[in-house]
């Protein structure tokens, strides 16, 4: 086991981790303003899948995207300020929280209507292989997509054009507030998959070892053969859609089981079996991770305001 | 210096997207039955041939899908042309193209750059019903971040879709079923307009119609009767919606003040309440007559012919309109808005 790595794996899910807690706290507070989706609990999908592609592979993501831009580009500070809505953001402000564009690490968003951004990963997809590039998309959304006629345009063309593409369904089990069997009509969102056909693999989602061999294999297969692939990592979000959902729908049990299986412990426990890192080398790596958050906290609240001079810029080229 | 010779609005949109092909790898061409079948109105005939399966690509019947394939392949820097066998189907692509296209650019910063061209014939192309004849362009010049072209000629048509297809942003480009065999005289080889030049299609001092696409047509054939009763009509072709001429289109209201836009498609918030908004704003203090619209009336597309004639703005209505204005109709005609309350 390539200790380096698993520390790397542990560190970037800490990140991701405290980066969004430290957002919470700031929307409570009244310094992040919008929609704010958390993907606390479901850190293992994004690291371990990004980890698992190359850093010159497409990535192409929701509004529930912090964690997959962190764990691509490393760019704390550009993020936070983002969601402070202030110039020194990723996108200086014009995009928020749902919106993280990162052109040069091959971000490519940061879309906010559930399935429409699925044709448009394939699309990236397709341009590579129009160019006889080896790059692969790895394109994530959740499981409210399923129902979505965009998710099944998107597949569609994908398999018809055998485009090098990784479907990534992170299954947290609930669209917004509605539990997933009252909206899907199948247990696995990954059969789905299997009409176009578009070979899948159903992936424990809160194991970042096992996200990241997954998504490794999908994308060299993707790679060699110009073939989509689709993965469903069943995971959780502890908390709620977002900042203005408290979750009332869920029962305390419900949570309570799934938060014993926080990815971050799981991989923890792994690391400290194997004698990889001891409690007190986790806990210096949380509070280095705590550290690089607070650095980006006070970078964001010291990055001014957009100019509102700026506001007609980019609409045209 | 290139030589102009007479083809038909259909093989001027194909002489500019194959000139631009041959020119550049990253456009191609993707739409339903654009290749094998050789375009559903033959636009695209013979390109297949050319440029084989990898350029000209065609579609399952899933526009959201591939109008957003289109944007995705943009995005990292190919050059798309999508084609809408009409643009009465683009709605079901709609989302990809409003939240999608559009928008981009502006919410990532000015990171990316979007160079996808959608074009395809919208507005009525006789008795086609309710859902297959619609004109589009207002729908979709409501939104900043597109480019909305609409050519009324070959040579237009040759010298807007290749500015189009090398412009930056997204353009949506309305083309016409009953306008691809009109024929006109179109350069050979490099001819470019660039988008955003309104063209005065005939001179006059009496009246400005402000128009495009099909509409120029009925308006010139309002403008011929006219003339035989002494009234001089100027026929402004905007050429495109997004962005607008507005200079041409003041200068030329000042000079004839009065101003009649002529717009297929509904009137509720449309191109011509735009453009009536902007002429009351912007020349009020030259105008002779309050500005006026003909437009369709406002209502679905019926079927039966003399359902769809009423519906449809004519080159009598325009006329009547004109003469409204000139205080030459002694039973005066309400727009077609205030019928339709």
């Amino acid at each position: 086991m390539d200790a380096a790595l698993l520390v790397e794996l542990y560190r970037q899910m800490a990140l991701c981790r405290r980066f969004e807690e430290a957002a919470a706290r700031a929307y409570s507070q009244g310094k992040i303003s919008g929609f704010l989706h958390l993907s606390v609990g479901q850190e293992a999908v994004s690291v371990g899948a990004i980890s698992g592609a190359a850093p010159t592979d497409y990535i192409v993501a929701t509004y529930r995207e912090h964690a997959h831009y962190l764990a691509r580009t490393g760019d704390v500070r550009g993020a936070m300020a983002e969601l402070y809505g202030r110039s020194g953001g990723c996108v200086g402000g014009r995009g928020g929280s749902m919106h993280l564009f990162d052109a040069g690490h091959r971000f490519l968003g940061g879309w906010a209507i559930v399935g429409g951004h699925v044709p448009i990963a394939a699309g990236v997809a397709f341009a590579s292989k129009y160019r006889a590039e080896k790059d692969v998309t790895l394109c994530f959304f959740g499981d409210g997509t399923a129902n979505m006629g965009a998710f099944h345009e998107g597949l569609a063309l994908a398999s018809q054009w055998k485009l090098p593409i990784v479907f990534i369904c992170e299954n947290n089990q609930y669209a917004m507030g509605t539990p997933l069997y009252r909206t899907l009509a199948v247990e696995d969102v990954a059969v789905r998959a299997r009409g176009y056909p578009i070979e899948e693999e159903i992936v424990n989602g809160d194991d970042v070892l096992e996200m990241r061999e997954a998504t490794r294999q999908a994308v060299e297969r993707a790679r060699s053969k110009s073939l989509p692939f689709f993965l469903e990592a069943k995971t959780y979000r502890f908390r709620g859609h977002s900042m203005a959902d408290p979750a009332k729908y869920r029962s305390k049990e419900e949570v309570q089981k799934w938060m014993e299986r926080d990815p971050i412990n799981i991989l923890g426990q792994r690391m400290q079996t194997l004698g990889i890192a001891t409690q007190e080398r986790l806990k210096q790596i949380d509070d280095e991770a705590k550290a690089t958050v607070q650095d980006a906290v006070a970078f964001a609240e010291a990055s001014p305001p957009p100019a509102p001079e700026s506001v007609h810029e980019h609409v045209y080229v | 210096m290139s030589e102009p010779r007479v083809i038909t609005l259909r093989e001027a949109l194909r002489e500019a997207m194959v000139e631009e092909m041959e020119r550049d790898d990253a456009i191609f061409l993707m739409g339903e039955e654009v290749g094998h079948y050789n375009g559903a109105y033959k636009v695209s005939e013979g390109m297949l041939e050319r440029f084989g399966e990898r350029r000209v690509i065609d579609t399952p019947i899933a526009e959201t899908g591939f109008a957003g394939v289109g944007i995705g392949a943009a995005m990292i820097g190919l050059r798309p042309i999508i084609e809408f066998m009409t643009w009465n189907f683009s709605l079901t692509a709609y989302d990809q193209i409003v939240n999608n296209a559009a928008k981009l650019r502006y919410m990532a910063n000015g990171q990316f750059t979007l160079p996808i061209v959608f074009r395809g014939p919208g507005g009525a192309a006789h008795a086609l019903g309710a859902q297959h004849s619609q004109a589009l362009e207002s729908l979709y010049a409501h939104v900043p971040g597109l480019k909305v072209v609409v050519p009324s000629t070959p040579a237009d048509g040759k010298g807007l879709l290749k500015a189009s297809i090398r412009d930056d942003n997204p353009v949506c480009f309305f083309e016409s079923e009953t306008m691809y065999a009109l024929k006109g005289q179109v350069p050979e080889g490099e001819h470019l307009i660039p988008l955003g030049v309104a063209d005065v299609k005939r001179q006059g001092r009496d009246v400005t119609l402000v128009t495009w696409g099909k509409m120029v047509h009925s308006s010139l054939k309002a403008a011929d009767t006219l003339a035989e009763e002494g009234v001089e009509v100027e026929v402004l072709d905007l050429r495109t919606i997004r962005p607008l001429d507005v200079e041409a289109l003041l200068e030329s209201v000042r000079r004839t003040k009065r101003c009649l836009v002529v717009q297929e498609g509904w009137p509720f918030a449309g191109v011509a309440a735009e453009i009536i908004t902007l002429v009351t704003q912007e020349a009020f203090d030259w105008l002779d007559a309050p500005p006026e619209r003909v437009t369709n009336l406002d209502v679905p597309m019926p079927y039966a012919r003399t359902l769809e004639d009423e519906v449809l703005p004519s080159a009598e209505r325009i006329a009547a309109a004109v003469r409204r204005m000139l205080g030459r109709e002694a039973e005066p005609v309400r727009p077609a808005a205030a019928v339709a309350r």
